[in-house]
């Protein structure tokens, strides 16, 4: 579904605002601020940031380019750590047994459970490596248009939110029909308004 | 600007609008269909149409019409009773090279783009030329879908939706 496949997928939008001098390199600081980072090995479930295009596994914004023509191409990667509830469920059965035997009890107090099951998400989240979900990004500089390779609802909210915090004095607006028509289309004022008050049409008369 | 969200939702009818003007104006006057120099847009619906009726906040009645040449009566009966063309597959032609895709009236997204085919990229020094190439073909379906969407626009906002284009969609569905 991304830029290079056979079927394209793409969600559009306008960026208000440019950068006052050398964008590619500003571009290339905010794509470094929010570079993807590793969480393998590590308590966290979750990582967003940027990657590269050609290389999506192992991003470089110094060496490797991101500028092609007067577009900048790179990519959004979401690593998400998903463990099967199966494993949850047998890990806490396994630990909650052993907890049972070392104390000689037969029952765990409310807080015990929670506390084992917290500590089994903890470590099988440290032990699962993630999984990887990639986006191509391109970034059309000129056209003040941005195109995400994907229309899934989540990754275009994380990559609205991943944007906003990488290029600061820089707005991003999704183009549906309403924007699209309000920011694209050069309406005079007068039509604008026009539009703004249109209501849905009946055509069951 | 209102905030976008409010404006999504407040305008959602807008691209179910411009979906069913589109498939009226392709089953009844696509020669009027334009791109951007003014030549002919060679457009034709796909194999797939879904229109939706929604008829209070929690009930959304659907309609999907599939396959190659199929039966789309169904569709302007649905129209006649209050649905809108929610999702259209397209068909698209310019000279020798054509594209196909879905557009999707709600937030114009574009899914199942096929693009003319370009080469494999066979080695990383191609694959600049490659995406300069596959955005070009690209930017082709973006930039028709928005000739195509302004003069949609221009007539929805003129004297001339009321007077023309709507009681001549309407002659439509009941023909």
């Amino acid at each position: 579904m991304g830029l290079l496949s056979a079927t394209q997928t793409i969600a559009r939008y306008r960026v208000e605002g440019s950068f006052s001098e050398n964008p590619t390199e500003q571009v290339r600081k905010g794509l470094k601020k929010q570079i993807i980072t590793d969480i393998d090995n590590e308590a966290q479930d979750m990582a967003v940031g940027w990657t590269s295009f050609e290389a999506p596994f192992t991003p470089d914004f110094d060496d490797a380019t991101f500028q092609i023509g007067t577009h900048y191409v790179f990519g959004m990667r979401i690593d998400k750590k998903s463990i099967p509830t199966t494993v949850v469920k047998q890990q806490v059965a396994i630990a909650s047994a052993k907890r049972l035997a070392e104390s000689d009890r037969e029952f765990l107090s409310k807080n015990e459970k929670s506390e084992i099951k917290e500590h089994v998400m903890n470590v099988l989240t440290i032990r699962i490596p993630p999984t990887p979900n990639v986006f191509d990004v391109v970034w059309q500089y000129e056209e003040q248009e941005v195109w995400l390779y994907s229309t899934q609802k989540a990754a275009n909210e994380e990559f609205e939110t991943l944007f906003n915090k990488s290029f600061s004095g820089i707005k991003l607006i999704r183009l549906f029909p309403y924007t699209q028509a309000d920011l694209t289309l050069a309406l005079s004022d007068t039509d604008r308004d026009r539009l703004s008050a249109i209501t849905p049409e009946d055509f069951t008369e | 600007m209102l905030d976008i969200a409010v404006l999504y939702n407040k305008y959602k009818f807008l691209g179910h609008e411009f979906l069913t003007w589109l498939w009226f104006t392709l089953e009844n006057d696509p020669e009027s269909l334009k791109d951007e120099e003014g030549m002919p847009v060679l457009l034709s619906v796909g194999n797939r149409i879904v229109l939706e009726v929604i008829r209070d906040e929690s009930t959304v009645e659907s309609v999907t019409i599939k396959g190659d040449n199929a039966d789309l009566t169904e569709g302007i009966v649905a129209i006649r009773k209050g649905a809108l063309v929610t999702e259209i597959s397209l068909s698209y032609k310019k000279g020798d090279l054509g594209w196909t895709f879905t557009l999707k009236g709600e937030n114009f997204n574009i899914t199942g783009l096929k693009t003319p085919e370009t080469p494999p990229v066979e080695s990383g020094d191609e694959t600049e030329g490659a995406v300069i190439d596959k955005l070009f073909l690209s930017r082709e379906v973006v930039d028709l879908t928005g000739t195509l969407f302004r003069s949609f626009v221009r007539q929805r906002i003129s004297e001339d939706w009321k007077k023309e284009t709507v009681p001549a969609i309407k002659r439509w569905l009941t023909s």
